[in-house]
């Protein structure tokens, strides 16, 4: 007898592809938040399994905060070309310019003005959902998070009184002025992503492959030498060949030693290791309610 | 533009197969204690993950690390030492891929308890052997039996602070099986443990001679899951019309697909389906997915499909099988988990979203209530309060194609929403239908 079975990756991904499809049947102006990085990279390839032969039914919106790798950049324009999709960029620099995000003096890091830029972005297009590719693997506040993850009108998540999510059953109801975050790779983890990229043969930007770069010796990590905080005399630089396991703002992005060169390398090198690719992110290490405290204020 | 992709090496290899499980039972039973445990011995935490833990416990712990600190990441969740909603964690053994969902154990958060349950294969119950079964532990066993949940272990934790007693354990065990008869679960375990110490969970325990079982990890390892999926009914609740309006590929000028993921059954190019409620047959044309064309697609596949004839199919239309045929009824019969605090009544007026429709509803009639201390049904309560089971009836403006949740759990499911507030106050299981649909259509004899 023919047997009828899914393998875990074809699972996780009729998983995604039903929440996609239900975010197109319930919302009436939904966005894709694409970043250019891994986790974004496979969201866009299940929309394209999700609406094809139809054009995506979602823009793609791009928080830009100004200290992004290029790579990252000139992989998000191209890969939004190459799909006929329309991006929306909004940038923390004209949100600041806007007064819509306030600097604290002496603030370097964009993190958190990231929030009122998105926050601003949700009501100028008036989106009603934000779909975005963050994993429940990455980070024990993100653990918590429901698929459908309801926001109030001030863009904030209440995690003690979050709606009950049974089976495959969403409750996609919103008064005006509230919002929707969709998480439809809730369920993939760092190792389900790098399989899914090498099955589909996806694309991503260099700096997940070994490269060699200047580097800084900051808190236990590698970090890539920049010019927004750049080494001072008394800091260790060294010309290393590294990756980056996950991609957030270049000066608070840890780059791990590597050689890996090609996605079957990055597999390997996962499966032997010994911390979580959030371990080399700065800005999760300032306190151990960092990412819950930017969650309840509007992050992604 | 699209290239149909042939289907990789990889996907031809041995198929993984994931566990989902979660823990239940009372607060501070233990449960997020044991998920750490298992996670720290079976070596899936990571350096880092470990280092916050370890610096936490300087802070919070006298130096001990806390276990349940690995799940419990909310900051209330900390500082109160109890979960408040469920963790997801996942890890992998030689064997297996797991999904766990810790629950918390408080009563006020039981609908975060039925949310983790409710993806389960496997359902692990503790209890604390010094206070053996009580209300909670008895509302969770019946919540799992009330899902279907094929599995259970009863983990009766704390071991150690009871001597490691066999005839506690015994006891604990005997308390257990008497309500067991009552609640429809196929296969339960029990082991006895300490999730604090590990004893039993990774590795066998030197302190419990006389048990003779296999610590936890070795039955979640090799528990045989069967498919949570029906084959049998085909049945596509349609999510989303699939027609391309300026197709830059001429090829699609023409296309109209109906895009769903298949609740149930098998689906073949040129088969026979009925289009509902229209009731009018039609035959697949074309069986599209973006990886290119396939001859049959099984549940739970997520496809576009393409018809012969031009029906009007829309969000929350059902093309079924025509054979294995769905109930319909406006009137409805369901055993109900209710979870808003003000407690439902006779008369009042929700939504149904069941499949990929929504529909309004009246509660006719609260047939039972669950008496937790018993398991028995009490008839006709005045209403169901929060946390409470019970069994109602509805009756719905528009007439539902479903199936009973025995034979269907994604047709014979739904939840209900509260107007206004848009909140979901119940999770229910449709009772088998009293009658199938009957299409009066000519050619319907294939
Ligand atoms: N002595 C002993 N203590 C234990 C054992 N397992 C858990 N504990 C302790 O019991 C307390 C509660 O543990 P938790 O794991 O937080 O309990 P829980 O079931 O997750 O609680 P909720 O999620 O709030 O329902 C903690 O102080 C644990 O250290 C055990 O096997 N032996
Ligand atoms: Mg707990």
């Amino acid at each position: 007898m023919k047997s009828y079975h899914l393998d875990h990756l074809q699972h996780l991904e009729t998983e995604a592809i039903h929440i996609l499809r239900e975010v197109a049947g319930e919302f009436e102006r939904p966005a894709l938040l694409f970043s250019g990085g891994k986790d974004s990279i496979c969201l866009l390839r299940l929309a394209e399994k999700a609406f094809r032969p139809s054009d995506l039914p979602t823009p793609l919106l791009n928080i830009d905060t100004g200290h992004h790798f290029p790579e990252l950049n000139e992989f998000r324009d191209q890969r939004a070309q190459e799909l006929g999709a329309k991006l929306i960029i909004r940038t923390v620099e004209a949100a600041i310019a806007q007064g819509l995000a306030q600097p604290v003096p002496g603030e370097i890091s964009r993190n958190r003005l990231q929030i009122p830029t998105l926050l601003a972005a949700i009501e100028e297009f008036r989106f009603d959902c934000c779909i975005g590719g963050a994993r429940r693997d990455e980070e024990k506040a993100r653990a918590k998070e429901r698929f459908f993850s309801f926001r109030d009108r001030f863009g904030q998540w209440d995690p003690k009184n979050q709606r009950p999510e049974i089976w495959n059953l969403y409750n996609g109801r919103l008064n005006p002025g509230e919002n929707m975050r969709v998480f439809p790779l809730s369920n993939w983890t760092e190792m389900d992503v790098w399989e899914y990229i090498q099955r589909e043969q996806l694309a991503v930007p260099s700096i997940y492959f070994s490269h060699q770069r200047a580097c800084v010796r900051r808190s236990g990590q590698w970090l890539p030498v920049n010019q927004l905080t750049p080494p001072t005399a008394r800091e260790e630089v060294r010309n290393l060949v590294v990756r980056v396991r996950t991609i957030g703002d270049i000066m608070s992005t840890g780059c791990v030693e590597s050689t890996a060169t090609t996605v079957a390398d990055i597999i390997t090198e996962i499966a032997a290791a010994r911390i979580t690719e959030r371990g080399s992110r700065a800005d999760d290490k300032t306190s151990e309610a960092a990412m819950e405290d930017r969650k309840k204020a509007g992050y992604f | 533009m699209l290239t149909p992709l042939m289907p990789s090496a990889s996907s031809a290899t041995v198929p993984i197969d994931i566990l989902r499980f979660n823990t239940c039972g009372s607060v501070d039973d233990g449960k997020s204690t044991l998920i750490g445990r298992l996670l720290f011995d079976s070596k899936s935490i990571m350096e880092d993950q470990l280092a916050a833990l370890e610096r936490s416990a300087d802070i919070t712990g006298n130096g001990q690390i806390n276990l349940a600190n690995l799940t419990d990441g909310l900051r209330a969740e900390r500082e109160q030492g109890i979960t408040i909603d469920v963790a997801y964690r996942y890890f992998a053994t030689p064997r297996r891929k797991f999904i766990i969902a810790d629950t918390p154990g408080h009563i006020q958060y039981t609908r975060n308890m039925v949310t983790g349950a409710s993806s389960a294969n496997l359902s692990i119950v503790l209890i604390d052997a010094r206070t053996g079964v009580i209300e909670q532990s008895r509302r969770h066993t019946a919540l799992a039996g009330l899902l279907r949940i094929p599995h259970l272990v009863v983990a009766i934790n704390k071991m150690d602070l009871v001597g490691w007693s066999e005839a506690r354990f015994n006891e604990i065990r005997a308390e257990f099986e008497e309500f067991l008869p009552r609640l429809d679960i196929q296969d339960v375990k029990f082991i006895p443990l300490s999730a604090l110490n590990g004893d039993n969970v990774v590795e066998r325990s030197p302190h419990t001679p006389w048990y003779a079982g296999p610590p936890l990890l070795d039955h979640l390892e090799t528990v045989h899951i069967a498919s949570d999926w029906n084959l049998n009914g085909f049945r596509f609740p349609v999510q989303w019309v699939n027609r391309p309006h300026n197709p830059t590929n001429q090829t699609f000028h023409d296309f109209r697909g109906v895009s769903g993921q298949i609740a149930g059954g098998i689906v073949r190019t040129g088969q026979k389906l009925i289009a509902l409620p229209a009731g009018v047959v039609t035959t697949v044309r074309q069986i599209w997915t973006y990886d290119g064309p396939v001859a049959e697609a099984f549940c739970p596949q997520s496809v576009t499909l393409v018809l012969d004839d031009d029906i009007d199919l829309s969000r929350g239309s059902m093309l079924v099988g025509t054979d294995h045929l769905p109930g319909t009824s406006r009137n409805l019969v369901a055993e109900i988990c209710w979870m808003h605090p003000v407690a439902l009544r006779r008369g009042k007026k929700y939504l149904l979203k069941h499949t990929t429709q929504t529909v309004p509803v009246v509660v006719t009639e609260i047939l039972h209530k669950l008496n937790i201390a018993t398991l028995d049904p009490e008839p006709e309560p005045a209403e169901l309060a929060m946390n409470d089971l019970g069994e109602i009836r509805l009756q719905a403006a528009q007439p539902l194609y479903f199936d009973g949740y025995t034979t269907n759990r994604l047709t014979g499911s739904f939840i209900l929403i509260e107007p206004g507030t848009n909140a979901t106050v119940a999770a229910g299981l449709l009772a088998p239908p009293s009658e199938v649909i009957k299409p009066e259509i000519g050619d319907y004899a294939i």
